[in-house]
This record gives structure tokens, sequence and C-alpha cells, in this order.
């Protein structure tokens, strides 16, 4: 039984307890956000100086129309990772989960390793596999089924790839706990009740286990609007937020315009998150 | 009836083929990392025979020494401390009657749903701003702020499934608040503090675009001598360097998991 | 009771306590005697829990006092108080085999290792539990979980011993045999205990005496006895034992016995130890096993009635019928089918005068 109130002393330990991780989170997270969100809302010189004047020149300035559609691109590749990551996933996470007891420890931990693998050296990987002379291509020609190499980096497909190979993981294991945690008797019932295997699947283990599915679609969505240097590893010329913010600090040097275009991407990912938790979404731990 | 049981059986060896098929494409891309670190071709291109080569390579290059070092101290020291201070944030904010606790929570969590990029050119442009040295100070720094909540999450789901009963018991039977933390609190998160630790240390042995803002020309760190060598197309000496940070997370990893099994089997045999 | 057993170990004064959404407790006074069980009875979130949780120090009261032994305890640490308790979940220590948690108490207050030794071996071989010392928590049943709580409660030899639902999470005979074996330790021990349940057989069963309580006050306070006998209120009469209730006018009373009447018809009770009046309006609790229906009228009593099914329930039957004016009543007394009166059938109800209690009119605060 929770209860409040309780033992004295202990509100005054705890709060020495937090003390550090609220000095940490007001100083290395609240601050910088702030001093972002101060940035972009003024004219600076390269010296960072906030004496200048407020202006909403910087995200005005975002309405052009080739950083609009740098910010589509964004969003665009975000949903399409999302959804295949989601057709992948989910039938992995259910199958995980209706394995024996043995199998379930191995196969969690055999998703989990490349989860905390460098995303740099696996990228790397797939490079080595689709490069034109790779072994995809000469498996591919060993075949017959081509007479001469495909170019696969620099698609938009290979920066796909490896947006959906590097967050698979996040979509995997909340839809794995969620059918793990389903009572299969439930199934069992509505099978009982004279429902066909798929009628029941959509009727029952879907409604049940979409906590799962949201949880997993939020964790994969967030990351993959701010990520660009897959996109820059695989080559080719998708320019993403991320490329984009990158060159607004480094070459442009305009931290102004740059800190709107992060407080919109932060706009955009707490966006999502809020619609999740307001609707009921569960805590995003860790699975 | 036949055909039945035909589509029953199909229904059996589907999964596990499915399951094996993603994980062969999700396991594909690190072999090949692993065979052509002992390629002897100088590009990654054409495979050219087997060699060591690239290691001894490795091992005889100073700078790839230093950016070892680097991120192994950056690592330890930043899961460190992000273990004792997420551990000590979530033994004060589990049981959740502080006032401001739900604020300071969401806030020390943030980090975990903040683009990197966002985080490494705030932290940029404030350290600039106020004069602090970039370097290893700023990486241990940043390091710790986005290792906190994988700590504090672990330990604090922890510690929310844990009887209330139990710390209570304790005290009844005598022990003061100290020393229940002692007796009973942390053995009992200890394993939760430990796991939460090692993805700390596997977050910041993975982490390029944090460390790439707020690094100094003097301090590398081993993903970001990767990320530098890849865009430049990548050599065998980097396929290397990669097998071996694989070998280090499977190790952590493992370990990790392995410690979580013998905990949970031990405390929860019976249910 | 002689004079040293009438000691009183425990006095609650006037606790009151309220977590934000309402009392929980609302002016509680209680004095448990040396020696005494005591037990708290009522539905879940009646407030007895908080009872004990003020008496263990894991709860501060917002007003009222907690005196043991003479001292005033309210403001002391659970830690500081000769008091401990049996948690309804156990909650043994999971990474402390059973020795170790049967220690804690002694350990930590630095009970020398030898004499803790002995202590632990004593507690384990009272609790029957001498050859599972080396044994994890989660290697252990529900039953043997709940006797290693206890012995870890005794080891440090509290003045009281708070035991709440101790026996909630256990099956229906392992809770029988529990119920008296927890009954015989009281009584070989001498200790104190407060005994917490939602079960009023377990109570009526064990206890010296029984708090019944709902919304956060004590509805009665006695023996098990007066409890069952003369329940004090409508409430205890209907939580404890199976009953049915006569509202209706005094038409007569003389002291020793008086008359009711209502739209069933009249009925006679004992009215020794209630003050009523003529012309009063009280209520009256009959037990199921303690009713009668016979096929003729009984002097003193009109209260025909139909009978609606008759049941047998082992050793007895149960007949279940209507009165006159709408109330459904369950009589005991008749031993087989074959004597029982068929549905549809016209009977007389009736009962013992002795036997039947005037609500309210007895035991208050005694």
């Amino acid at each position: 039984m929770a209860r409040k109130g309780g033992m004295r002393g202990d509100a005054r330990r705890n709060a020495m307890f937090v003390a550090p991780m609220a000095l940490l989170a007001v100083l290395l997270v609240a601050l910088p956000l702030i001093y972002v969100l101060g940035t972009s809302l003024v004219q600076t010189g390269e010296d960072f100086s906030l004496g200048a004047t407020f202006t909403l020149d910087n995200y005005k300035r975002l309405l052009r129309a080739d950083y609009l559609q740098v910010f589509l691109n964004s969003l665009q590749l975000a949903l399409l990772t999302t959804l295949v990551s989601l057709l992948i996933g989910y039938p992995f996470g259910y199958c995980m989960a209706r394995a024996g007891r043995r199998w379930k420890a191995l196969l969690m931990m055999l998703v989990i390793i490349p989860f905390w693998t460098s995303a740099l050296v696996r990228i790397y990987g797939w490079k080595i596999l689709l490069q034109a002379n790779g072994p995809i291509n000469a498996v591919l020609r060993g075949l017959g089924l081509i007479d001469k190499n495909i170019k696969f980096l620099g698609s938009y497909g290979s920066v796909l790839l490896a947006m959906v190979y590097c967050m698979i993981s996040m979509m995997i294991l909340p839809c794995h706990s969620a059918v793990d945690k389903m009572d299969f008797t439930l199934v069992e019932a509505a099978r009982d009740l004279g429902s066909r295997p798929w009628r029941a699947f959509l009727d029952v283990t879907l409604p049940l286990t979409m906590p799962g599915i949201l949880a997993g679609c939020v964790l994969v969505f967030v990351p993959s609007v701010g990520i660009f240097y897959l996109s820059d590893i695989m080559g080719g010329g998708l320019v993403l937020v991320g490329n984009l913010i990158r060159d607004q600090l480094l070459k442009v040097r305009d931290w102004n315009t740059g800190s709107a275009m992060s407080m919109v991407l932060i706009l955009i990912t707490a966006g999502v998150y809020l619609v999740y938790r307001k609707s009921g979404g569960d805590d995003l731990g860790v699975f | 009836m036949a055909k039945r049981r035909k589509k029953r059986d199909l229904g059996r060896i589907a999964s596990p083929v499915y399951l094996t098929l993603v994980l062969i494409v999700l396991y594909l891309p690190i072999l090949m990392v692993v065979i052509y670190s002992f390629n002897s071709g100088r590009s990654i291109s054409a495979w050219q025979g087997f060699t060591t080569n690239w290691y001894t390579r490795l091992f005889n290059n100073a700078l790839m020494g230093d950016a070892l070092r680097n991120s192994l101290v950056l690592a330890f020291l930043s899961a460190g401390f992000a273990g004792v201070i997420g551990t000590l944030g979530a033994i004060g904010l589990a049981h959740g009657h502080l006032r401001g606790g739900g604020f300071i929570e969401s806030l020390a969590t943030l980090p975990m749903m903040i683009p990197e990029l966002v985080l490494g050119m705030a932290y940029l442009a404030v350290f600039t701003a106020v004069g602090f040295k970039l370097g290893m100070g700023a990486l241990v720094l940043t390091h710790t702020t986005f290792c906190v909540p994988y700590v504090f999450i672990n330990v604090k789901s922890r510690l929310i499934g844990m009887d209330p009963a139990i710390e209570e018991a304790a005290r009844d039977l005598g022990a003061s608040p100290m020393r229940v933390l002692r007796d009973i609190t942390i053995p009992l998160i200890l394993p939760a503090v430990v796991s939460g630790m090692m993805l700390a240390v596997a977050m910041s042995l993975d982490d390029v675009v944090i460390s790439f803002f707020v690094t100094s020309a003097e301090t590398t760190t081993l993903p970001l001598k990767i990320y530098t060598g890849l865009r430049s197309g990548g050599t065998p000496e980097i396929n290397a360097l990669s097998t071996l940070m694989l070998a280090a997370i499977f190790v952590i990893v493992g370990l990790s998991q392995l410690l979580r099994a013998r905990s949970d089997r031990k405390l929860y045999a019976s249910r | 009771m002689d004079e040293a057993m009438a000691e009183v170990l425990l006095s609650l004064r006037h606790i009151s306590k309220n977590f934000g959404e309402g009392d929980v407790l609302q002016d509680v006074s209680l004095d448990v005697e040396r020696g005494e069980f005591v037990t708290l009875l009522g539905a879940s979130g009646c407030g007895k829990t908080t009872t004990l949780r003020i008496i263990s120090g894991l709860e501060t009261p917002d007003a009222g006092e907690v005196i043991l032994n003479g001292q005033d305890m309210t403001d002391l640490p659970p830690e500081s108080r000769p008091v401990n308790t049996v948690f309804q979940s156990y909650a043994l220590f999971p990474h402390m085999n059973v020795e170790k948690n049967v220690a804690y108490g002694l350990r930590v207050r630095g009970m020398d290792k030898r004499a803790q030794a002995a202590r632990v071996r004593e507690m384990l071989e009272l609790v029957q539990m001498s050859e599972y010392a080396g044994r994890m928590p989660a290697q252990l049943s529900g039953g043997q979980r709940q006797r290693i709580a206890i012995a870890r409660a005794l080891a440090p030899q509290p003045q009281l011993l708070l035991l709440d639902e101790p026996l909630g999470a256990l099956d229906l005979q392992l809770r029988r045999q529990m119920q008296i074996e927890l009954k015989r330790l009281q009584k070989k021990l001498g200790i104190t205990f407060i005994y917490i349940t939602h079960d009023q057989e377990e109570a009526i069963n064990m206890s010296d005496r029984i708090a019944v309580m709902r919304g956060g006050r004590f509805e009665q306070l006695g023996t098990p006895e007066e409890i069952y006998d003369h329940p004090a209120t409508r409430y205890v009469a209907q939580f404890i034992g199976r009953s049915t209730i006569f509202t209706g006018t005094v038409r007569s009373a003389n002291g020793y016995s008086a008359v009711i009447e209502n739209e069933n018809g009249r009925f006679t009770v004992d009215s020794a130890h209630a003050e009523i009046r003529e012309g009063e309006i009280c209520d009256v609790c009959v037990r199921t096993e303690r009713m009668r229906a016979s096929r003729t009228p009984v002097e003193g009593f009109d209260l025909p009635a139909t009978v609606r099914e008759a049941r047998y329930a082992g050793g007895h039957v149960l007949t279940y019928v209507t009165t006159r004016g709408g109330v459904e009543a369950v009589a005991e007394g008749v031993e087989r089918m074959c004597d029982a009166p068929a549905a549809g059938d016209t009977v007389y109800l009736h009962w013992n005068p002795a036997q039947a209690a005037v609500i309210g009119g007895a035991s208050h605060g005694a």
C-alpha cells in the first residue's frame, strides 16, 4: 500500500540526495537550452554576446523554401524510418515474446548487443557490404541476377536502410515487452468464441499491445528527426535538418539561425513526446 | 485436414525463420567490419588476403593510443559520476513526495529525448560564452549529463518495483535510516546501478556528436577518430579499431546481462 | 483477572490522522493490557493498517499520543520503539538468508555474535524452521515465509508484536493451522499482540478483545462474545456473523424482556442489557443459527413468514423465508431435509428471547 507522509527526516535526506542531480539538470540541461532559446531570439555577431536586440528574424528566415524542404526531408525520412521499423520490428518482437523461455533470453541479448555498439561501426559494415565491388554485388553477380554492379551507396534506399538498421532495436524492445506482458488466454478466449487467428490478432493482440507500438514509434521517430551523420556516411546528397544546423554553426557561423533551427527541432520532438504522454503513453524508460 | 496441418507447420517454422533472417541482417555488417579488419588490401574495397598487420600498426600508433586512453578515462569517469548522481537522485525521488521532484526528473532525463546535435551545439555555445575551457573537463561534464538518465531510470524502476515494507521492516527492527540504506536499499538496487553504469559506459564510448562539439584540438576520442576516418573513406586500421571496440562492448553488455539474469534469479526464483 | 494482568501496556489517546483526502483516523483511543491479544477488525480502508503503523512509528499521527509503558512514544522513530511488526507481505529481506533475516534486529542493536546465533536458533526452533536456516526467502513457501517473518519480529524480544493481516495470503487450510499456532505462541511467550484482520471468524477465534473499525473510528470494542451477542451498531451486527435485523416499536418493557412490534408482526427480546422504554424504536439482531421456524405459533411471537426454499447445509437445514412485511430471513434448527417445510408453506419465526440482542444496548465503551 503506497502511503504518503511516513518516516521523519526522510524529506531532508531525499532533498540532499537529489541535489547533485538537480544541479546538473539545471546547469547542463536547462541553462544550455535556455541559452539556445535566447540566441534564437536575437541577432548577434560571431562572439555570441547576448547584448543584441530582440528579433524574430531568425525564425522568419526558416520559412525560405529550401529550408522548409530540408525540414520536410527530415520529417519524411523519420516517418519512413518509423514505418519500416514498425513493419519489421513488431513481428520480430512478437515472435521473440512467443519463443521459449531460454530462447527468449538469448534473443534478447542478441538484440541488445548491436543496440549498444557504435552506430558508426555498424554503418561502416553496410558500406563495405554495399560498395560497388563489395560482397552483395558479388553475390548478385554470382547468381547471374545482374550484369553490372549496382550503385547502392548514396541512394535514398541506402540512407533509409541505415536509419532503420540503427533504430530498429528501439522498436523491437517495447513491442516485445508489450507482447510479453499480454495475457494470451485472451487470444484463446477469442478463438474459443469463434474468431479466426487473424481476426483474433486484430481484435485482441493488436489493441492490447498498442502501448508498446506507440512507445516504439516515439522512440524511433524522435531521434530519427535529428540524426544527420548516417546520411553523410552513406553518401548521396540528402540534406537533413541536422546537416543544416551543423553547417549553420560551423560553415556559415550563423549561430542565431542555427539556434532557431534547433528550437524548431526541439519543438517537433518535444511535441511528439508530449502528444504521446498526453494520450496516455507509458514512461519511456529502459526496456 | 491435411491442409490445415500444413498451415500449422508453416506457422511453427515461420517464426524461427523470420527471427533468424532479421538477426542475420542485424549482424552481417558487424561481421563484415571484423572480417575486413584482417584484409591485407589497403582500401576497404576488395578482399586481398589475411593479415593482422593493421592491429600491429594500430598498437604502434601513438595518436590511437591517446584516443583510446581518453575514451576509456572519459567513459569510466562519466559512468562513475553518473552512477553516484543518478543513484542518489533515484533514491531521493523514487517515492515521489519531494516538491518539484517531477520537474527535476523530467529535466534530468530530457537529454534522452533531445537530438544530440542540439545538445552539442548548446554546450559549445554556453561553454564559449562563460569561458569554460573545452577538452577533457567539458567532455566529462557533458557525458555525465547524458549518462545520468540511464542510471536514474534503471535504479528508479528497481526501487519502485521494491516492496516498501522491506525498508520499513528494517526500520521496525531497529535500523536507523542510514543503516537501512546501507544494509537493505543499496544491496537491493546494486544490480540496477551496475547495469545502468554499464549502459552509461557504452553510451559514452559510442558518442560522436556531443564529443565533436565540446572537445579541444588536443583531446580526441576513439569514436571521433573513427568518424573522421570514415568520412575520408575509411581504412583497414579503422576496421581493426572498430573490431576492438566491438569486442569491448560485447564483453560489457554480456557481463551486464549475466549480472542481471543472476540477480533476478536469486531474488525472484520462486515467482 | 488479577492485578498484574490488568496493567496497561499501550494506550492510544485521541489519535487522528489524515492523508490529505479525508480523515483516515478520527479520535481513536485504545488501552491494551499486557499479555492481551487485541484484534482490529474491519473492511479494507477502515483505518486499521494506519492505526498499526502509528503504533509502530512508521506513520506519525496528526493529533493524539501513543503511550507505551507510561512513556510517550508519539515522536519516536520506529527504530527506537520496543515494538516489532509482522508485515502483510512478510517483507523478508530478499538478499539475506533465513538466519540473517532473523538475526537482523539483533545485529543492528549490536548484540554479540554468539548471543545472536543462540537467539536465532531459539527463534527458528520456536517456529519449527530450524532446518531452513540457510535458505533464501525466494526458496520458501508462503507458510514458511510467514513463520520466518514471525521469528524475525520476535527475535528482538519486543514488548508488543503487531501483525498486519499475517495470514491474508495463505490458503484456508494453512490459515486455520497458523491461527492455532499463533495463538499457542502468544500464550507461551506472553507477548502482547495487536492483530489486524478483515476475517471476522479469525478475529473471534483468536482474540481476547476485538475492536471493530469503520471509517477511521471504533464501532465497538469488546470481547468476542460481547461483540457477537450484543453488537453495538447495525454495522457490527451485519459485519460479524449472519443475522436478520428487525426494526420495531417497543410495546412493553419490564427491565427483563420487551415486546416489540412492527409491520412483520410482534416478538419478544431480552432487554436486560438495553435501556429501552415503551414507545421507542429499536433494532433487534437475531443470529441465523438462533432463528427458528416452526409450523405452529409460539408463545410471545407473532411472526408468520412464507417459505421460499429449504436447503441442506451439512448437519442442518437452512430455511429461507419472507415475512409479512417483506423482510428476507434465514432460520436454522431442522436437521434433516425430510423435516423441512416446503416452499410456499407458512411458518412462524421465533427465538429464545435471551439470545436476541437489542442493537446499541450493550457494552458502550466498556
